[in-house]
């Protein structure tokens, strides 16, 4: 639906009751990214907890969504468990298009429920459903109950969440219909935290379209750059996980807890290698003809006269990277495996990885013993892995439950920092360099897409540090832009700034469509306020020595060059938050 | 005349643009309901997709049922809608055997007129708009030689 304000649905679960409210700011902050911050600063708490019953989670969706193909994506937006700051984290599936079809903008979801619940949302539908029996399952059972006992097959989202979230750890991820994920920084643990284990959204809505045929003629001219030129093909082939060659190549791959970047055993776990042996199938979210959701299979023996089961996993580079390569996990049936097992438990899969490598070299070095790990960590022996993940999703003992929290938390207790691979938070499948280490230590969502730190990496030597903070700046200004449309950033390559402006206009956004810029720069400075604003000082981060001991194909790490970038980096942020001086300084 | 098949849906990945271009093309809808061809997961995702569509019954049931004389027999199978004679009361929807017709909230009726026009959007080739003889042996890439990839 078109329209100048935002149609947001405020759920009280303490009250049991929700409202519908309309708020002005489509010109201003345009929609997904722009909107969740600023929602946040209108009903978050930013000096309480994140638990606190107040908080807001909070899933918003943008003015192109549903209009125009990739525009799949939704934002939910939280305080993080991770570090009790505000934070953002993105998934497709269907639940972009459930929401537009149910006709909000946004949803906010405060309180707790009184029993475990499932929140039911459709264009004429909105309900708090006692769940209490869900309580415990598995995100797969949990999945296929609700499914079961929701109408909507097709045309609804199922977000969930599993044990990880129930028990609140900051790595415990909220499932989007079973092949994507609200992944990092702990919106599962926000929903547990809520008595929320699920949330469905029923798109039964509809609407009629603009006047004239402007629309239709901008949409085909988007759907054939999607669909009929070779610029989506790296997702659509072999997907994400070409990218573990590629960074091999590069001398750039983290292998087993970023002591190399480089080893031949990694052909092993290619995307050549998946698709090959392992691939089965692939999916789309609601909305996308790309379709770069590649499903691997794996087959189990369950019995000696050969009886088998078999599952379906969905694969990406940045999960094959934390429990494959860094893990010493070269095998792509038992990457798949480790797969599983997290998403099941309802677990992020990156952080855990990235967790249980620093285990693994803790426990090879003696600073913890197998009294803590209770199973033999070892790089390559998955089977201690898949143990391990079902140890941090329950919290088993006192190691796993810090380990399950962060990397961070479980060297400040036991020791091993300066080979803790944490960046802002457990690091993404990228070694190119000072530029990423840097965007991804500081950047907002601590993701490797807040901005291109690994393509400027890649770029020739001799840039200044003043060059790489501008691109830094200029980068995320962008992307903050398409994420808050709501685009896949897999299509930032069709979604040049010619092309948002007159999709945008030929929806009837041309306020906004004339504005691009100051929008743009307007959100980004938004987003850290409200991050700054909720004790975030990037000043503080700090980079693991590990970091600085990798060699790439450039050679070794400049440190010189990375602690200036990150010092740099870090005043620009300050001055992108303290643009407003009215906005709640940073609690020292 | 063509009708509209959906022979390959192994290949779907559960995008909706057939759906989306049905109703953004047909019927002027931003929708993934108001439109002939919709599709939902055979029971979960991991079991893959089905489209729900007309098959372009003759006799139609839905005609049969149909008070007004809105939805009329359409040669070759299917059926042709005049919108303006339907008093929505919804029994075009019941009688349809395969749960082919969509009514909205208002109980307007939404089925698929066979026109094609959703298939140049579907990103795998699993919909076919071609003649269609029941019973007759598969023609076009359903006759190709097994194993063929295509490029």
């Amino acid at each position: 639906m078109i329209r100048e304000y935002f149609r947001v649905l405020l759920v009280d679960l303490s009250a049991g009751r929700s409202t519908i409210t309309d708020i002005d700011g489509r010109d201003t902050v345009a929609g997904g990214s722009g909107l969740a911050a600023m929602l946040f600063e209108k009903y978050g708490i930013p000096d309480k907890p994140w638990n606190e019953l107040g908080q807001p989670l909070i899933f918003a969706i943008g003015p192109l969504t549903g209009y125009f193909p990739l525009m799949s994506k939704t934002v939910c937006a939280f305080k993080s468990p991770y570090h009790d700051q505000f934070a953002e984290s993105h998934a497709g599936g269907r639940s972009a298009l459930s929401m537009r079809f149910a006709d909000f903008d946004a949803l906010v979801i405060t309180g707790r429920a009184k029993s475990p619940s499932a929140l039911i949302v459709g264009s004429r539908h909105i309900e708090i459903k006692d769940v209490h029996y869900l309580w415990g399952t598995d995100l797969y059972v949990a999945g296929k109950m609700l499914r079961r006992m929701l109408p909507g097959s097709g045309h609804r989202t199922i977000l969930r969440i599993g044990p990880a979230g129930e028990r609140q750890s900051p790595m415990a991820c909220i499932n989007a219909d079973t092949y994507r994920h609200f992944g990092r920084l702990g919106a599962g643990a926000v929903m547990g935290s809520k008595n929320l284990k699920g949330i469905m959204i029923h798109g039964d809505g509809s609407f009629l379209l603009p006047e004239g045929n402007e629309y239709a003629k901008v949409f085909d001219k988007v759907y054939r750059d999607m669909t009929d030129t070779d610029m989506m093909s790296k997702y659509h082939n072999l997907g994400t996980p070409g990218n573990v060659r590629v960074m091999n190549d590069l001398k750039a791959l983290p292998i087993r807890n970023l002591q190399s970047t480089a080893d031949p055993a990694t052909e092993g776990i290619t995307g050549e290698r998946f698709a090959e042996v392992a691939l089965l199938r692939n999916a789309a979210c609601a909305g996308c003809p790309v379709g770069c959701i590649h499903i691997g299979f794996v087959r189990e023996r369950f019995r000696e006269e050969n009886r088998y089961i078999y599952r379906q996993i969905s694969y990406d580079h940045e999960l094959i990277f934390a429990v494959g390569s860094m893990l010493g996990v070269m095998d792509c049936f038992e990457v798949l495996k480790l797969i599983d097992v997290a998403e099941k438990m309802g677990l992020d899969v990156m952080s855990p990885g990235v967790a249980l490598a620093w285990a693994t070299e803790a426990l090879a070095k003696g600073i913890i013993t197998e009294k803590e790990t209770l199973v033999p960590l070892a790089f390559g022996n998955a089977a201690s892995y898949q143990a391990a993940l079902q140890h941090m999703a329950y919290g088993t003992n006192e190691f796993y439950e810090l380990l399950s929290q962060s990397t961070e938390k479980a060297a400040e207790r036991y020791g091993g920092g300066d080979f803790a691979c944490v960046l802002g938070q457990e690091m993404a499948g990228y070694a190119t360099g000072e530029t990423f280490f840097v965007s991804q230590a500081l950047g907002l969502r601590h993701s490797h897409l807040d901005a291109g730190g690994y393509s400027y990496d890649q770029k020739p030597k001799g840039r200044t540090i003043e060059d790489a903070v501008k691109f830094l700046v200029k980068d995320e200004k962008g992307r903050v832009f398409l994420t808050s449309m709501v685009s896949c950033l897999f299509a930032r390559g069709v979604y040049s700034d010619e092309v948002l402006c007159s999709c945008l206009k030929s929806v009837g956004y041309g306020a906004l469509a004339d504005n691009m810029d100051a929008v743009a720069g307007e959100i980004q400075r938004l987003r850290w306020k409200m991050r700054v604003g909720s004790g975030y000082r990037p000043e503080d981060v700090s980079i693991p020595k590990r970091f600085t001991e990798v060699t790439t194909w450039k050679g070794q790490i400049d440190s010189v060059f990375l602690a200036g970038l990150k010092d740099q980096y870090a005043s620009a942020i300050r001055a992108l938050a303290d643009t407003d001086k009215d906005m709640a300084k940073s609690p020292s | 005349m063509k009708i509209l098949t959906t022979p390959r849906m192994e290949r779907c990945i559960g995008c909706h643009s057939c759906s989306l271009a049905c109703a953004r093309l047909v019927h002027k809808r931003l929708s993934w309901d108001t439109a002939g061809i919709r599709i939902r997961s055979s029971g979960g995702l991991s079991t893959g997709f089905d489209a729900r569509l007309c098959l372009a019954c003759d006799p139609a049931p839905c005609v049969m049922a149909c008070p007004t004389g809105a939805f009329s027999q359409r040669k070759g199978g299917g059926v042709v809608v005049r919108k303006r004679l339907c008093i929505r009361c919804g029994a075009c929807a019941k009688a349809c055997p395969v749960d082919a017709i969509y009514l909205d909230a208002n109980g307007e009726p939404f089925v698929c007129l066979h026109c094609g026009r959703c298939v140049p959007y579907c990103p795998h080739d699993c919909l076919e708009h071609s003649e269609f003889s029941r019973g007759a042996a598969p023609a076009g890439k359903e006759a190709a030689v097994a194993g063929e990839v295509e490029s």
